[in-house]
């Protein structure tokens, strides 16, 4: 994840506090998506950015998984990511989201 | 009549030197973490200038290969040399990191650069074999070593190195202004080198008088300017100059990976226009991409692949009646408000032209996207991009209803190419593939390609919005246009009709 990027999640999470924050991945493999992911709940693997040694254990979701799927409206689901979902590996990414969260997010639902 | 695509040229530059010294992420390593383990690891990943040439990919780029080639063989390509390899292809050339130092003087228009004096003796000979204008083919006598050490370790020069030896140096070309601080000049002056190379590669493989270019359109990612007008410009005319395009003007067009497509979609308007009868996009390459993703090359113990610059040049003509044709009604646009979901964008750049012209997705013979080597990005999680692309064209026919779902693959197949470009920014961008279109339109094996140029402007910070072009190619149907005459003719037609029916009111 890019430095500004972690800059900005760093700076919501501490104006509204990690338990008001979620973060939604977009990341089109599974791999990067899980780097991401892990990113905002471990830290930054990279050791690069702000989140380096800030684990901030956010809930964390694909664009592609049921959690964020099923919140959202079903047309502008269907037209914005429809044909995504039909690229991409979902399964992959989804048990990649699924292993980052079990591992290192603080919440569970 | 719509504009002729004449000539395209691809050039590298293997540049293990500029990896390490010049590279982004390497020159930001050096200062957040100069101790690091990625730092003393690299060296020993740096590819020979012959492993680099015998590079599929690489061969593939300048022309000595059909893309379709890569599919035979397995990946990563780096374990699959090409035996029959050389530097010298049908569309380009692969040259060394020596002669681009050696190119780098002859493009310092301000005593910026120093060489070494005996690397100046050898490099000489090197830079002949180049097309250069006369005045532009010797070099200065270079200085000694000790004045060039000086200007490093003193002065702030950047060092120019080759085979880790320090043979020059860039100076700063201000003491204050950070856009010419040596580094800067130095990514510029390479940006004007390869430029120069991919520019002088199409002269010379398609017998084309540079004073016969009247304008000429540069499109790479990077700026040229002082603190008062920070991307100024004017690489074009500073890469015509070199060429000895003495009739030239020009100008840059920037959009990030997308402008290639920009410049291109410019230079057949200006072409078919009549503003200029032929006009010359081209582009040279990047230093700070150089072992962009290396951490991830590293650690996964495969060679540094981004360790060439990449350049190219396309030439534009009025229609010749047999080079293929610029359908300028059929461009593709992504407007401010189509939105940045890759859904979004594709039906933009695909649907767009293709509706235009009353076709369905699978009337165009082959799809260039964004045509990186899977090699450079799948080990750094970014997965086979070209691939990416093609199914989501795919899946944008099958939301069509043109195909079934499970025909994506076979489209995939039918309808696109396994990438090849190296991660240059704007070099990947549906450009790479033009040369080889030009070949399979003159050789009959295609009707229609669509060239498709994508661009990711969040990065300047200035809009989220993403960015895209398109158009389509299509086999000359073979009826040249007439120069100027004819349209003198008409007119003189036209008004000798208007007196004569002027005369016959007066009657």
């Amino acid at each position: 994840m890019d430095l500004e990027n972690q800059r900005r999640v760093k700076e919501i999470t501490d104006e509204y506090g990690a338990d008001n924050v979620v973060v939604v991945i977009g990341g089109g493999e599974a791999e990067a998506a899980g780097l991401a992911a892990e990113t905002v709940t471990a830290g930054d693997p990279t050791y690069a950015g702000p989140l380096a040694g800030v684990s901030l254990g956010l809930r964390v979701y694909h664009a592609v998984e049921p959690q964020f799927k099923d919140e959202v409206d079903s047309d502008i689901y269907e037209e914005q990511i429809g044909m995504m979902e039909m690229v991409l590996d979902v399964d992959a990414i989804q048990e990649e989201m699924r292993s980052i969260r079990e591992q290192y997010s603080n919440y569970n639902d | 009549m719509f504009p002729s695509l004449r000539a395209a040229s691809y050039i590298l530059v293997h540049a293990p030197d500029m990896v390490i010294q010049n590279g982004t992420t390497q020159v930001v390593e050096r200062i957040v973490n100069p101790e690091s383990e990625y730092l003393k690891a690299l060296p020993n990943h740096l590819r020979s200038y012959e492993e680099v040439v015998a590079y599929a990919p690489n061969q593939v780029y300048i022309g000595n290969l059909k893309p379709q080639a890569l599919r035979e063989l397995e990946e990563p390509w780096s374990n699959q040399p090409v035996a029959s390899a050389s530097p010298d292809g049908p569309m380009g050339h692969i040259f060394e990191e020596r002669l681009l130092i050696g190119l780098i003087k002859v493009c310092d228009a301000f005593d910026l650069v120093i060489l070494e004096e005996n690397f100046v003796g050898e490099i000489q000979p090197e830079l002949d074999k180049l097309q250069l204008p006369e005045k532009f083919k010797t070099l200065k006598p270079g200085a000694q070593l000790s004045r060039i050490m000086t200007e490093i370790d003193e002065r702030h020069a950047e060092p120019l190195q080759a085979g880790g030896k320090v043979v020059g140096c860039v100076k700063r070309a201000h003491d204050i202004d950070p856009n010419l601080d040596s580094h800067v000049i130095m990514e510029n002056l390479v940006v004007k080198a390869t430029g120069v190379l991919a520019g002088l590669e199409l002269l010379k493989k398609s017998d084309i008088d540079p004073l016969s270019i009247p304008y000429v359109i540069e499109c790479s990612e990077e700026a040229a300017g002082d603190m008062n007008q920070r991307g100024g410009g004017n690489f074009a005319k500073a890469i015509a100059e070199i060429m000895g395009a003495d009739n030239a003007t020009g100008s840059d067009t920037r959009g990030f990976c997308a402008a290639p497509m920009h410049a291109i979609v410019k230079a057949a308007a200006l072409v078919q226009a009549g503003v200029y009868d032929k006009v010359l996009v081209l582009a040279g390459g990047a230093t700070a991409k150089l072992g962009m993703n290396g951490k991830d090359h590293v650690k996964k113990d495969l060679p540094v692949f981004e360790d060439v610059l990449g350049g190219f040049a396309v030439l534009i003509t009025q229609n010749d009646g047999v080079h293929p044709i610029l359908r300028t009604d059929l461009v593709g646009s992504h407007t401010v408000g189509t939105g940045s979901s890759p859904q979004a964008v594709m039906t933009s750049l695909i649907s767009g032209p293709v509706d235009k012209a009353g076709m369905k997705i699978s009337d165009v013979d082959v799809y260039s996207v964004e045509m990186q080597n899977p090699d450079i990005t799948k080990p750094a999680g970014a997965g086979d991009v070209p691939n990416a692309n093609y199914k989501m064209i795919a899946a944008l026919a099958v939301m069509r209803k043109e195909i079934e779902r499970s025909q994506i693959n076979e489209f995939v197949e039918k309808h696109g190419l396994p990438g090849w470009a190296p991660t240059q920014g704007h070099i990947p961008s549906g450009v790479p593939y033009v040369g080889h279109a030009l070949q399979s339109f003159l050789n009959g094996e295609i009707e229609r390609a669509m060239i498709v140029g994508k661009g990711s402007l969040f990065l300047a910070r200035m809009t989220n919005l993403f960015d895209g072009v398109s158009l389509i190619m299509e086999k000359n149907p073979g009826v040249a246009e007439e120069a100027g005459v004819s349209k003198d003719e008409i007119r003189k037609m036209l008004s000798e009709a208007l007196r004569d029916f002027a005369a016959s009111l007066g009657e």
